[in-house]
């Protein structure tokens, strides 16, 4: 992974100690609330219900041990011993006192890690593939170009005040895995008729109150104009993005309303006039940063002994490797999800020990190598299947063993009205009913691949719109009612869920989605047809009916 | 309202031209946008020193042609969250080339004077009580590295083209 | 629940650690829905408000607001949800928040 060098770490210590000089003006009075405000936005820090809320960004969701043991560190010492993974690959701190913020992040710069950016209307945390580096079907590695983005943009002179906030993933395989279609940008690394590898790009994609799916702005753009062609969007979406209401103020209205061509011919005539001088990627530099993300040296192994011993002798171990372990690029090794899902748990939520159970197995059998998913999952993405016996038991043995990945009860679910200012719903209570009714046995592993993701507002932290079942929590008259859509999916074949029809409250909200679920399992072809392919194949009537069967019944 | 500039305050030798006023002989006026547009004509010939103001959101290509006819064009902040000025400025330097002065006036805080300077203004208009206090006590911010080039001379770091410091 | 006529109380969040308070009965801020001080009226809770952002001026709290809550035989509660909510703490951790210092 990169390592900071002496400029990096200066630049955040930089920052740090400038916000520690605005936290001591701000708590001596000798700066309002109104002047601290965009200080804070700027370190991530909110103020949510019940307390203040860091946003510690960790860069395209790739962790090493050593840093998890420090997230654990500061969940013990400054907050009440957890934390919260979230669906843009960061993690939340529910607790933190203000007075304490500049301790953590020199906690944090001792690790290479900051809060910059995390909030406010910038170039936010660029994400990418949570597999990145280990997955079979990739083209190349995304993080180094997530890497060198996330450089470019810290602290940018030109795009720090942009209409609204900017959100950038990158993903390298087949299979999006970052959902890209559904960010201001997305690039996808794709191999072009010559065989030369580069970006296809994405624009305008997003979620919230109005959700779109990006348009393709380039079927191919070299590698050395990655950060130049970024320049061009970014710089025409500050001029001409809407500045007049904050709820079209994302660059998926800009494209929307100016239309997906003459939003191309703008950005290539910006691209085409602007020097390229100092921001053309000398391909000397990004292999230079690609090797920090040189792969571990992995033997292909032939015969997986243990493992396959283990398989056959506890069914508990096989489920967890059907669920959660995905093939690894070399033979004899797999990529292991660690589920933040506990049935009846909170989604995202690790505890300290928890953090740091991860962190040593990662040490100890994993190169090293961690990875927080825009699920809210963790990741080991090198391990070698032999060693799955030993790591499965230590996960067990710290409540991490849930064998959910992929399954209806690996559920998205954001903080909602538990503890964001913002939301008009609890959404975790949800969650954990839902996962308790369908749990991780053979009930769920029969219903087989389902994502069901929950929001508490129309900002759709949880990415509802993209849930294959998606939940959004809202007021109606002072109590919380949930709306469902249907047939949402965030990856390369990306959709926008459609409503079932009126909300549900929150006692109907949990027989709702078993209803959904009954239709699904007796219209399906067979097993192989996951929920997703039968909901395209025979649409959203039969839901409805069953959903809404009693008022159907009155009116017949 | 208080002008700084390099890093102190300065006497300010222009003013804005006030509705229905003739411009002055000897120039030293910022005039607005749509003022020049109807009056150009009548400063055919005259070499007085002109300012241009504009407001954000206004296409450079309206007045590129006359550019380096204004020794001095003002940008405005109408609210620090509004960042239209940054690119603008950066277009007036890169591609246009103006090399008078880039004014930043509206509401120009402490912690976005250095950005600002990076985008290629060199004064600021200071409206902002607590901003002047802090500029008088401490200066403005003087980061000294940075993760992309702008518009003024910075040298790279090491190989990395985008990783810069002043140069 | 049964719960009383409407009343209207007053909160924020203490600067330096985040924590949420309520104004009580003698102008101090507690940390307890059940100290907090009760307005009949909401142009009383909105007179208190004015004096409340005395303390957003003298930083010791920020985000000063007036919220509806009635009397109850368990107390004082919070009519909105959102509140109550604020009040307790999170309703998926019942040892974190302010429900955890009054179990
Ligand atoms: S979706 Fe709404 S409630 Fe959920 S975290 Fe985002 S802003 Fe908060």
């Amino acid at each position: 992974m990169y390592r900071y060098d002496e400029f990096d770490a200066a630049f955040v210590a930089d920052r740090v100690s400038a916000f520690r000089d605005q936290v001591s003006r701000r708590l001596s009075g000798d700066m309002t609330e109104e002047q601290f405000r965009p200080h804070r936005l700027m370190n991530g820090l909110y103020l949510q219900l019940h307390a203040y809320m860091l946003r510690v960004a960790v860069p395209y969701g790739t962790l090493n041990a050593r840093q998890m043991h420090k997230l654990a560190h500061i969940a013990r010492v400054y907050d009440k011993g957890f934390g919260h993974f979230t669906t843009r690959q960061n993690i939340q701190y529910n607790w933190p006192a203000l007075s304490d913020v500049p301790a953590i992040l020199d906690e944090l710069a001792s690790v290479e890690m900051h809060a910059i950016q995390t909030s406010g209307n910038c170039i936010r945390n660029v994400t990418a593939d949570h597999f990145a580096g280990a997955a079979a079907d990739e083209i190349e590695d995304p993080r180094p170009y997530a890497e060198i983005l996330r450089q470019w943009s810290s602290i940018h002179p030109e795009f720090t005040f942009l209409p609204r906030k900017f959100k950038i993933a990158v993903n390298g395989a087949d299979w999006d895995r970052a959902a890209i279609q559904v960010h201001d940008i997305g690039y996808q690394i794709v191999r072009n008729e010559a065989g030369e590898v580069g970006f296809a790009v994405y624009v305008g994609g997003g979620l919230g109150r109005t959700p779109m799916i990006a348009r393709k702005l380039r079927d191919f753009l070299p590698k050395a104009d990655l950060l130049a062609y970024t320049q061009a969007i970014v710089r025409v979406y500050n001029l001409e993005g809407r500045r007049d209401n904050k709820y079209k103020a994302r660059i998926k209205i800009l494209v929307h309303e100016k239309g997906v061509d003459p939003m191309r011919e703008a950005v290539e005539a910006e691209f085409a006039a602007a020097s390229r001088e100092f921001i053309s990627l000398p391909a000397s530099e990004i292999a230079r940063i690609k090797s920090y993300f040189a792969p571990p040296a992995l033997q292909a192994r032939a015969a997986c002994d243990a493992y396959e011993a283990r398989r056959q002798t506890d069914p508990r171990f096989a489920a967890f490797a059907a669920n959660n372990v995905h093939p690894h690029r070399v033979a004899g090794h797999g990529v292991v999800t660690i589920s933040l899902k506990p049935i009846g748990g909170v989604p995202g939520d690790a505890t300290a020990a928890q953090m740091d159970a991860v962190a040593d197995l990662a040490a100890r059998y994993g190169h090293d190598e961690i990875r927080v998913s825009h699920e809210q999952n963790l990741v080991l993405p090198h391990v070698a299947l032999d060693d799955l016996p030993a790591i499965y038991d230590e996960l067990a043995a710290n409540g991490l063993a849930t064998a959910n990945a992929g399954l209806i009860s690996d559920i998205i679910a954001c903080p909602g009205l538990d503890y964001c200012a913002l939301a008009t719903a609890r959404s975790i209570p949800i969650a954990q009913r839902i996962s308790e009714r369908f749990g991780e046995g053979e009930r769920a592993r029969d219903i087989g691949e389902l994502k069901i993701k929950i929001s508490g507002c129309i900002n759709a932290c949880g990415h509802h719109h993209v849930g294959h079942i998606g939940i959004l929590g809202l007021e109606r008259k002072g109590v919380e009612t949930y709306q469902i859509t249907l047939g949402g999916s965030g990856d390369e074949t990306c959709s926008l869920g459609t409503l079932t029809g009126p909300g549900f409250s929150s006692e109907e909200v949990v027989d709702a989605i078993e209803r959904i679920v009954n239709v699904y399992m007796s219209v399906r072809t067979d097993r192989s047809e996951d929920f997703l392919a039968a909901y395209r194949r025979v649409g959203m009537q039969p839901f409805k009916e069953a959903l809404y069967e009693t008022s159907k019944g009155a009116d017949i | 309202m208080a002008l700084w500039k390099n890093g102190a305050f300065v006497d300010d030798a222009w003013r804005e031209i006030a509705e229905g006023e003739d411009p002055p002989p000897a120039g030293h006026v910022i005039l607005p946008l749509d003022w020049w547009e109807q009056e150009r004509d009548a400063f055919e010939g005259s070499n007085a020193p002109l300012g241009l103001r504009v407001a954000p959101g206004v296409p450079i290509e309206r007045f590129a042609r006359d550019i380096n006819r204004f020794a001095l064009i003002e940008l405005v902040f109408p609210k620090f969250g509004d960042g239209r000025a940054f690119s603008m400025a950066r277009l007036l330097r890169e591609r246009h080339g103006f090399r008078g002065e880039l004014r930043a006036t509206g509401d120009v805080l402490i912690d976005q004077i250095q950005m600002m300077a990076r985008c290629g203004f060199d004064t600021f208009q200071i409206s902002d009580a607590t901003t002047e206090r802090l500029l008088r006590e401490r200066g403005a911010p003087a980061y000294k590295r940075f993760y992309q080039p702008g518009a003024t001379p910075e040298a790279p770091v090491d190989s990395r083209p985008w990783a810069r410091r002043p140069g | 629940m049964r719960a009383g006529p409407m009343h209207y109380a007053i909160s924020a969040n203490r600067l330096r650690d985040g924590i949420v308070v309520f104004l009580g009965a003698g102008g101090a801020w507690v940390e307890q829905l059940a100290q907090a001080a009760a307005y009949p009226e909401k142009e009383q809770a909105e007179a208190a408000l004015e004096g409340a952002r005395g303390d957003e001026k003298r930083n010791l709290v920020v985000e000063a607001f007036v919220f509806p809550v009635r009397q109850s035989p368990a107390g004082l509660v919070a009519d909105h949800i959102r509140d109550a909510i604020r009040a307790a703490g999170p309703s998926v951790y019942r040892d974190h928040g302010k429900q955890a210092e009054t179990r």
